[in-house]
């Protein structure tokens, strides 16, 4: 089992790892994601039995997170009195109105509208990533942008 | 379809690609196996490695590009392979006070545990060698305990994986030659004449 070194992949996937939790996250909680997402990488990495498909990989690693940062916020979203301060601002994130319709959607969908639309993904590697035929990968980018054109659209 | 596709696209280029660092989390979480950096020398720029142990690679990047040396790392070692300079700051600074002259030898730890048999003790005599002072292939053979074998300690030494700290130029030929150095035969030249070994 020949894996690469574990920076050649930080090297060549952060950028779209920390565009996808920005996107599918929101830039306040993305920078937590991005961390537990390479940790978990790290961590699991001398096990991994292939060497291939490692960008669907770091991407479903890091679309777990992102559901787990979903649930805290909805946990969070409970009233408790007081609005927790942050000590930095948060990155920008380009456009926010559209990129909020985005973190609205299913998990799925908004792993493949971004996954599809924006790195250009073959269906082939998002069913990996998504962990269903290509046929439902296929439908849930299609759902996405549909409901994404219906809503910005109003 | 194609219109929100391309908003999609236009948008994603204003998102932030300066990412956070990981190594510092790796370090704390005990998942740094390998940690590298790259350090300028008079020989060309080094490439040096340390597990959490200690050393286990320094390489002249000119012989070896940097990719191989990892991928070796990646496979030898483990594939947990961070650029990480903090835990290399101590070999920098002795690597430069070496060749500014002002150092005649390591104390950084090093980590032996990747190297087996008569490959190690061949190294580890070698690291007995002071500055200044040379030995034989012959020499170093008979230090490791086998006087017979200075094929094999040549081969041992030819596929020394920390030279420098594990002063390899310091072995000669039987007779005053030079013989080969893994990175060219200048750069022993240069090492020797630098210690006052070679005049």
């Amino acid at each position: 089992m020949k894996l690469p070194p574990f920076q050649a992949l930080l090297d060549e996937h952060r950028a779209d790892v920390y565009r996808f939790l920005v996107a599918t996250v929101g830039p306040s909680d993305a920078d937590d994601c991005f961390q537990e997402t390479w940790i978990s990488a790290l961590r699991a990495y001398p096990t991994l039995r292939r060497a291939e498909n490692l960008r669907a990989w770091l991407l479903r690693i890091a679309q777990n997170k992102s559901i787990d940062a979903h649930r805290a916020r909805g946990r969070r979203a409970i009233p408790v009195g007081t609005v927790p301060e942050r000590a930095s601002p948060s990155p920008p994130d380009g456009d926010p109105q559209l990129w909020a319709r985005v973190r609205d959607l299913p998990a799925k969908q908004r792993t493949a509208v971004f996954c599809r639309s924006v790195l250009g993904m073959p269906y082939a590697e998002l069913a990996l990533l998504l962990e269903s035929s290509e046929d439902a990968a296929r439908r849930n980018v299609h759902e996405g942008l549909k409901r994404l054109k219906e809503e910005l659209s109003e | 379809m194609n219109d929100i596709e391309t908003t999609l696209r236009n948008a994603a280029l204003d998102l932030p690609t300066d990412t956070p660092d990981v190594t510092a989390r790796a370090e704390t979480e005990g998942l740094l196996d390998v940690a590298y950096t790259s350090v300028d020398s008079p020989l060309g720029p080094l490439v040096v490695a340390a597990t959490p142990q200690g050393l286990v690679r320094v390489s002249y990047t000119d012989f070896r590009g940097e990719d191989q040396v990892l991928e070796e790392l990646a496979r030898r070692v483990s594939p947990r392979v961070l650029e990480a300079p903090a835990r290399l700051d101590t070999v920098r600074r002795e690597l430069d006070e070496y060749f500014e002259g002002r150092r005649q030898g390591f104390d950084v730890p090093i980590d032996w545990s990747y190297l087996a048999g008569f490959t190690r003790e061949v190294l580890r005599a070698t690291a007995r060698i002071g500055f200044g002072e040379v030995s034989t292939y012959a020499g170093v053979a008979a230090d490791a305990g086998s006087p017979r074998a200075v094929r094999a300690a040549g081969n041992a030494l030819g596929a020394n994986p920390m030279p420098l700290v594990v002063p390899c130029h310091r072995v000669l030929r039987s007779g005053g030659k030079l013989g080969g150095y893994t990175g060219g035969v200048e750069k022993k030249e240069f090492l020797l004449h630098l210690e006052g070994a070679l005049l």
